[in-house]
């Protein structure tokens, strides 16, 4: 239920705060009034007050003073002047110091039953706003970015950093690293969030296509282009413009986008009309960038224009420490994607997932999750049920001791017999006694 | 059922027999015996010479204190020009879930904006504007369904939108105030 907006009269004249309650009440409102500015501080301190009617001339503290006063605690207070001596000079002054409007007595009650509700629901939609921005910015505080290893602490500090600034970002990663969640991010920490954040994946298209597809295309530019169209950069203005793959841009485009990161306008394919735009440039890629120039595959001029802050995300391999984080945080995901009551992962499997080599990063770790909780059943997530078995090839084995790496290679010949005791002791040629007090040793234990 | 007997305070021009229909009215929505009276207030004394118009809550002061019944509701009827300070001019004015409430038949004629004379139209306003201002007395607010005879009317139009009757809303708000 929707609280009954407030009214607080503040007049030095009783018979105008009377009858000003009174007409308000009528209309459902919660009214209270105050005879001067003393009082009325009183009652804005007590409760918050929707909005305020305020007199101009009164004894000691006049209405203008009281504004500057009420605006220095709430500034987006909403003040009503309503006075009996108006003057060009004062409205002005009111309506500059932050006042909604300003009215004389006696006023036209229509008019001031639309003020009213003007200015109520001017301070509901301000308030919706402020409340559809913190939902946006909770929205977009990017949750699949996650991890707990120094080098993803060490990223999110330079999320941080450059996402207040308006500079050019390349991110670097191996593919599947989660460089566009990275990109998103930056954008959604930045003074743009609240534009559009347009993404082209520079590497998935044709020359002339991606050319178009940047800066879009007059009706008639070339065979097909049978309407007007707006390209990528045009739909970024005032927002973030995401280059994925952005090694793999042609020459000729190269340079083409050189022009507008540097003018900050460009014409549409076929067209003569400059566009100007306002985008932030975020890019990223997984080649070799500096050996492109070198090639002069790359143009040198457009590296450098795109690398002025770099960030590199490490593969998944070289960050285990990320590995069951991320794995428990998919599981929950696709949990509630699936509705399935698989909620987590059985030590077992994730000490498959934590040796496993990881080629495709975090990419292929959500793929192999997402898999998992198809085949699998309640409550965890079991090794069986896995996309990989773990071979020489793809296993990392554990660093460190010999005993780390022992405790490994029983788990993984006691999980291939089924916890067989005899079996797992005749290929581990020991005996079962040894073998029951290495399984003790280890703390391995028979899933359940 | 409200058990307040509701008096037509008619100090205006029309003859009592206007009211006789709307009386019945009354007692059909508020549920309480309406009666008539001829009565007369010192206008005077709530007239401001700079507006040219009559105080109404000067005049609300009058009805209670000259047609006192602790119980009941009075409701005066005055072809003057209303004001209350602040607002250029009203159509009434009551006391919230209080006995007295004024109406003015002043900006109720159409001849008020230039337009011919049509008294059947007046009277039917005037109604409304009674059981409107009777409404507030028993404590109901403004309400903002658009044929609700509750609802605010700052213009004549306005009030022509109205139905004489409270909506379903505001009579369960009278039925539980009882």
């Amino acid at each position: 239920m929707k609280p009954t907006p407030s009214i607080l009269i503040v007049d030095d004249e009783q018979v105008v705060r009377d009858s000003l309650t009174k007409w308000f009440r009528e209309d459902g409102y919660f009214v209270d009034s105050a005879e001067n500015a003393a009082a009325a501080l009183r009652q804005l301190q007590a409760r918050k007050w929707d909005i305020i009617l305020l007199d101009i001339k009164m004894p000691g503290m006049d209405g203008m003073e009281l504004q500057t006063r009420i605006k220095e605690t709430d500034a987006n207070a909403t003040i009503i002047f309503i006075t009996a001596h108006a003057t060009v000079d004062t409205a002005v002054k009111a309506l500059k110091a932050g006042a909604f409007d300003y009215v004389t007595k006696p006023v036209d009650p229509d008019y001031l039953s639309h003020l009213v509700n003007n200015a109520l629901q001017q301070r509901l939609l301000a308030s919706e706003n402020l409340k559809l921005k913190e939902q946006i910015s909770e929205f977009s505080k990017a949750d699949d970015i996650i991890g707990e290893s120094p080098q993803t602490q060490k990223i999110f500090e330079l999320i941080q950093t450059v996402a207040k600034t308006d500079t050019t970002v390349m991110i670097r990663g191996e593919s599947g690293t989660g460089k566009e969640l990275i990109a998103r991010a930056i954008h959604s920490n930045s003074e743009r969030r609240y534009f559009p954040i347009v993404a082209v994946n520079c590497g998935a298209l044709p020359e002339g296509i991606l050319e178009s597809e940047l800066f879009g295309h007059e009706r008639g530019a070339f065979t097909g282009a049978q309407y007007k169209r707006k390209g990528k950069l045009e739909l970024a203005d005032g927002g973030t413009l995401f280059l994925d793959e952005v090694g793999n841009i042609a020459p000729k485009t190269q340079m083409d986008l050189l022009r507008a990161i540097e003018t900050k306008q460009f014409s549409r394919v076929g067209g003569n009309d400059l566009i100007k735009v306002d985008f932030r440039i975020i890019c990223a890629t997984n080649k070799d960038l500096e050996k492109a120039v070198e090639e002069k595959t790359f143009r040198e001029d457009l590296y450098y224009r795109l690398n002025v802050f770099s960030i590199f995300i490490p593969p998944l391999r070289e960050r285990k420490g990320d590995i069951p984080l991320l794995a428990n945080h998919f599981v929950q995901k696709y949990s509630r994607a699936m509705g399935k009551l698989i909620t987590t992962i059985s030590s077992e499997a994730m000490d498959v997932l934590v040796r496993y080599n990881w080629p495709g990063n975090v990419r292929e770790l959500e793929n192999a999750i997402e898999r998992a909780m198809v085949v699998g059943h309640p409550p965890a997530i079991k090794p069986e049920d896995l996309p990989f078995q773990l071979t020489e090839r793809n296993q990392v084995l554990p660093s460190g001791s010999i005993a780390a790496v022992e405790k490994v290679h029983i788990a993984a010949i006691l999980e291939q017999n089924h916890w067989n005791i005899s079996h797992s002791a005749e290929i581990l040629q020991i005996d079962r006694v040894t073998l029951y007090n290495k399984i003790e040793k280890y703390g391995l234990k028979k899933p359940q | 059922m409200v058990s307040a007997p509701v008096q037509i305070l008619n100090v205006s021009s029309l003859g009592n027999d206007t009211f006789t229909t709307l009386a019945q009215r009354i007692e059909e929505i508020f549920g309480v015996q309406t009666s008539v009276l001829q009565a007369s207030l010192n206008l005077d004394r709530a007239f401001d010479s700079s507006r040219g118009q009559y105080n109404s809550t000067a005049l609300l002061a009058q009805i209670l204190n000259s047609y006192q019944s602790p119980n009941g509701k009075k409701i005066a009827i005055v072809d003057i020009d209303l004001y209350i300070p602040v607002l250029t001019y009203v159509f009434g004015e009551a006391q919230l879930d209080g006995t007295a409430a004024i109406v003015s038949l002043h900006r109720l004629s159409d001849q008020f904006y230039g337009l011919p004379r049509d008294d059947a139209l007046m009277v039917q306003r005037l109604e409304k504007e009674i059981v409107h201002e009777l409404g507030h007395t028993f404590g109901l607010y403004h309400c903002r369904q658009f044929e609700c005879v509750m609802r605010s009317s700052t213009y004549v139009e306005e009030i022509d939108l109205k139905r004489i009757t409270p909506c379903t809303n505001c009579i369960a708000l009278l039925r539980n105030s009882c």
